[in-house]
């Protein structure tokens, strides 16, 4: 595998920490020198991300090996050994696709927020550790560095969205998002410290080394009571319905860099956790859940899109839309197939890309008439058609449309869901509340296929009463055209979208290449769990035994 | 030359699609560049695809092998799906109807003032979507051209239409959408169980798929997956033509369009539908195919007879010339129809059958050309008038031919087209498609001779309340037509001409292929 001496990860990672803290040791008035400083730190991590990506596209490794075998770039130092602690980056063919996305969407959202005014220090530093938090979870093969880096994206956030949100609902916001994501996480650190103190009953020394962890099989049971807390807990953090009720409100609030951050690659954090410590970890307890977790994940696709459709602020309609859209991220985890993941892969930047794009055009729109409101906008293609033209596209992606990068994401998720509805269990299935695939997942394709209809009238709703319709320029005094800087986001979100619509080579192989060892691992699991005889084959004796857990006996 | 003969395909297809990009590069405010530019851009794919013509008249006549001037290329391995193009003699045709009618709607549209950058734009990537749906060989490529080619004539409604766009264009696209979402699954479905997206591998492996092997990929039982994913593509597709009774959409959107949008619109677009039941509906499900023809002819016949009378009972120009479109794809549909019952099924024993599916297929595909041309130009002469007079309703108009007689005569010329006169285009397919049809569905053929009826009817109707009766004092001040307008129509007519006297010019390729299928 691709060994290189520099550490391209760790300075992908730390370097927007020691911008932000130069940021803090520089003077207040020097608001431009931060704001480059800002932009030197993002085009860095775009470039060196680049290379990561590019170099671990065109440097494959051989499709079934084991995953500890297919990270790349990988650097070891020991931290805390006693415990089994250490600092180990890394990154998968999934990881490196993702700390690419979040380059490209720190450097929009750096350049998007280029005319902030009000604390312009202090909100590039925060951005910066946001970034860098994200960076960290992204190429973390430490159990406890990917759990520090979690918690160090969402406080940001919460600092962010409390000073420069949106007035009227900020506080309650940034406080509703904080307290879901952290009790999540809290429910995760538990599930995974569970697990720690078990590895010495597999005979192996307690470590948190998740190359380790990735070839540990754990009991039955024990997978099947600590999957849910350990998966969902991540999964709050996708908008997983009932759990995602945090997440519009946290887009409304945020200011627009922050939504792009927060929609754009915040909620592909949740996914990718979920998948990395929930399901590649816990196998078995997968292949118990996932048919439950499929129902949830239909909702949030169906749901999410009818709550959009009902929405008059866009923001909050978009808030709704990731909602739907992340639902099918989730969705392509619960159809344990190959092409499931693969495709929830694709749809994770597809959509973060997407989102980003979306809540920059809100962004430029609300900066200039100072409103949101679907029903008062009208005409904005005359003062502003750049951001038709972006909108419009955007809005394409987002309901799948053939030739853009989303439909590359939504066809192989509806392709796992059909292989999925292959997966017989036989009579008596060993699943929660003894689901069996094979039932239902066509059900669940036909349904979540109206998704796609719903995204199209919502979203064609949005372009024709704001865009179109007549335009009275006394109604709009602040309106002044779009800035060339902006612009440069519009265009560089929209070919990246383009270009994986077009050529999906340029991701799929890679993408691929990261979810195979999770795939394959799902799979064996499959064929043992359903030989087995049935350990715990009720929903109740996992609880009791959770409870049992709890009270210590 | 070896280069440009090998990747023709690929340049016809995205010729006016860069061309859109250059376009959309030029400075807003100079029209006059954009407006010539976008015609010449539009030019170089009407060469290549007559270069195509040309060649395949010379070489390929005749000649073994479906799919001429092919190009594969891998394009999503992950999934199966690659990036294959080429065309036969029934996607040839329609490529070249859609690079001829294209420069022309262009044309028709150089008095656009409103945004005119962007709607040059739109059209040349409409261009381009229809010029790869007839030429992919690739099930995802086609549905991507499908899905793809929604979006410009949208737009085309929704900015440059008439007074109920914004219903319009919302009902056109959200029907369109609804109605392929079922095509999405059984494609995925396809694609999943046979591994491949590969138009002519499917049209093999998917026809003979084995059940049991089937079973396993998917979970479901192949007989009923067939029937449900028939029904699918047969929905998808027939909105689009439109069969009755999925046509409401139609008169909506060709009423509300741009008049270019509605010479595209009823010039090609339609043809997807039609061409997506020869390229796809029937060689992928033939038994369900065979045993619905019974069906399909009779919607066919529903559709021509109910246009018919649809058409006759309009009072706005468009409007009629917009039914008169579902009158005369009802008759493709027939012809499709026969192709359906035949297709797949041994006629050794029967070769007269053989002989009508050839006849009645032939006669689909030249209808469908005819109709575009006759269609587009009907269109445009409705916007001609409509210019000057701001109206379409019949009632108002009347003996317009004492003050633009010139207009008055290239409207008889096209309507007598559109009527099917012998001697012009329309009666070559509509006879041929009735002669294949009378042997396997004559009750049909028998109740579409009432729309037929109709036809004349109506078309008489239109000319006669626009052209005829006295000279009403508000229209006496209308301008002649001008030069660029004869530019427009004069290709057309000719074109209609030729056909009408001479159809083995564009008959002997389509034959070619038609052959091959029977």
């Amino acid at each position: 595998m691709i060994e290189s001496g520099f550490p391209f990860l760790s300075v992908i990672t730390i370097s927007p920490i020691v911008a932000a803290i130069i940021m803090l040791l520089m003077p207040k008035e020097r608001g431009t020198e931060v704001k480059v400083l800002a932009l030197g730190t993002m085009i860095l991590g775009l470039v060196l991300s680049a290379y990561v990506y590019f170099g671990y596209l065109g440097n494959l490794p051989p499709a079934d090996a084991l995953w500890a075998d297919k990270l790349a770039f990988v650097e070891e130092y020991n931290w805390i050994p006693s415990i089994g602690f250490g600092y180990i980056a890394g990154v998968d063919g999934m990881s490196a696709t993702l700390v690419f996305l979040t380059a490209l969407v720190g450097l929009g959202g750096t350049l998007i927020s280029w005319g902030i005014t009000d604390r312009t220090r202090e909100f590039y530093a925060f951005f910066m550790l946001l970034v860098a938090g994200v960076h960290g979870v992204f190429i973390a093969v430490d159990g406890l560095m990917l759990f520090f880096f979690y918690e160090l994206a969402v406080l940001p956030m919460y600092v962010m969205i409390v000073i420069w949100g949106w007035k009227s609902r900020r506080e309650y916001a940034a406080m509703k998002l904080t307290l879901y994501l952290l009790i999540g996480s809290f429910v995760s650190i538990i599930a995974f410290l569970v697990l720690y103190f078990q590895m010495d009953t597999l005979g192996v020394t307690r470590t948190f080394d998740l190359r380790v962890w990735s070839e540990l099989q754990f009991p039955f049971e024990t997978q099947v009571i600590w999957f849910m807390p350990m998966f969902m807990g991540f999964i709050v953090l996708a908008g997983m319905f009932p759990f995602h009720n945090w997440s519009p409100d946290g887009h409304v609030a945020a200011p627009t860099a922050v939504s792009m951050i927060h929609a754009g690659v915040l909620m592909k954090l949740g996914a990718y956790a979920a998948m990395r410590m929930g399901v590649q970890m816990l196998p078995e307890g997968t292949v118990y859940w996932m048919p439950f977790v499929i129902i949830l994940t239909t909702i949030n696709v169906v749901y999410g899109a009818l709550i959009a459709m009902r929405q008059n602020d866009m923001k909050y309609m978009i808030g709704y839309s990731s909602v739907s859209h992340m639902g099918l991220v989730a969705m392509g985890f619960a159809t344990m197939t190959l092409n499931g993941f693969v495709g929830a892969g694709i749809q994770m930047v597809s959509h973060g890309i997407m989102t980003a794009l979306f809540f920059t055009i809100v962004g430029i729109i609300y900066d200039r008439a100072h409103s949101r409101d679907m029903t008062v906008l009208s005409g904005m293609m005359k003062p502003l058609p750049w951001a038709m033209v972006a909108f419009s596209i955007s809005s394409l992606v987002s309901m799948g449309m053939p030739g853009f990068s989303g439909f590359i994401a939504e066809f192989p998720i509806f392709m796992g869901i059909w292989e999925g509805n292959a997966l017989n269990f036989g009579p008596t299935p060993n699943t929660f509340l003894g689901l069996n695939p094979a039932a239902f997942y066509d059900i669940v394709a036909l349904l979540s296929v109206l998704g796609i209809v719903l995204t199209a009238a919502y979203l064609l709703r949005a372009i024709t009463s704001v865009f179109f319709g007549e335009y009275n320029p006394k109604e709009w005094e602040d309106m002044r055209p779009i800035l060339p800087i902006d612009k440069v986001v519009i265009v560089l979100f929209i070919v990246c979208m383009v270009a994986i619509g077009m050529f999906p080579n340029v991701i799929a192989p890679i993408v691929e290449s990261g979810v195979q060892p999770v795939a394959a691992r799902v799979n064996e699991a499959m064929a043992n769990t359903q030989n087995m005889q049935t350990v715990s084959d009720s929903a109740g004796q996992a609880v009791s035994g959770l409870i049992r857990f709890l009270s210590g006996s | 030359m070896d280069w440009l003969l090998n990747n023709i395909v690929t340049l016809t297809i995205f010729t006016p699609i860069i061309g859109a990009l250059i376009v959309f590069l030029l400075p807003d405010d100079e029209k006059w560049i954009i407006r010539r530019s976008t015609f010449f851009l539009s030019m170089v794919p009407l060469a290549l695809s007559l270069t195509m013509w040309f060649i395949w008249a010379d070489q390929y006549r005749g000649m073994a092998g479906m799919f001429h001037f092919t190009q594969q290329v891998e394009w999503f391995p992950a999934i199966g799906a690659s990036y294959h193009v080429g065309v036969d003699g029934i996607s040839l045709p329609m490529i070249l109807l859609s690079t001829v009618l294209t420069p022309l709607a262009i044309l028709a549209s150089f008095n656009i003032e409103d945004k005119t950058k962007m709607f040059m734009v739109l059209l040349l990537m409409m261009e381009g979507a229809m010029i790869g749906l007839f030429a992919s060989l690739d099930l995802m490529i086609f549905f991507i051209f499908w899905e793809i080619g929604l979006v410009p004539i949208y737009f085309l409604i929704r900015i440059w239409g008439g007074k109920d766009r914004v219903y319009a264009s919302f009902k056109f696209f959200i029907y369109t959408m609804a109605g392929s979402l079922g095509l999405l699954l059984s494609v995925q479905i396809m694609g999943l169980s046979t591994g491949t997206f590969d138009i002519p591998q499917l049209m093999d492996v998917w026809v003979n798929m084995d059940s049991q092997t089937f079973l396993e990929t998917t979970g479901l039982g192949l007989t009923n997956v067939k029937i449900l994913a028939y029904a699918a593509f047969f929905v998808a597709f027939a909105i689009k033509v439109p069969i009755w009774p999925f046509h409401t959409w139609l008169p909506d959107a060709h009423t509300q369009a741009p008049t270019a949008g509605s010479m595209i619109l009823a010039g090609v677009l339609l043809k997807l539908g039609a061409y997506g039941f020869i390229r796809l509906v029937i060689p992928m499900f033939p038994e369900q195919a065979h045993a619905t023809a019974g069906l399909l002819a009779t919607l066919g016949m529903l559709s021509i007879v109910l246009g018919g009378f649809a058409a006759f009972g309009q009072w706005d120009f468009k409007r009629l010339v917009a039914y008169s479109s579902i009158n005369h794809m009802g008759f493709v549909v027939l012809g499709i129809a026969v192709m359906a019952y035949v297709y797949g099924i041994d006629t050794e024993t029967n070769p007269a059958l053989r002989l009508d599916a050839i006849m009645a297929t032939n006669g689909a595909v030249l209808q469908m050309i005819n109709h575009g041309l006759s269609a587009a130009g009907m269109f445009f002469l409705v916007g001609v008038i409509y210019e000057r007079a701001h109206t379409r309703d019949l009632k108002r108009f009347g003996g317009i031919w004492s003050i633009m007689p010139v207009y008055g005569g290239i409207l008889i010329f096209t309507s007598m087209a559109s009527l099917g006169l012998p001697g012009l285009n329309g009666f070559v397919g509509e006879f041929m498609i009735t002669r294949g049809a009378w042997g396997p569905f004559y009750v049909q053929v028998a109740f579409s001779m009432i729309g037929l009826l109709m036809t004349g009817a109506y078309i008489l109707k239109g000319i006669g309340e626009v052209l005829h009766g006295p000279t009403k004092k508000e229209w006496a001040a209308l301008p002649k037509m001008t030069f660029m307008e004869h530019v427009v129509i004069w290709p057309l007519m000719i074109m209609m001409l030729v056909l009408g006297i001479w159809p083995q010019a564009v008959l002997a390729i389509i034959n070619d292929t038609v052959t091959l299928l029977f």
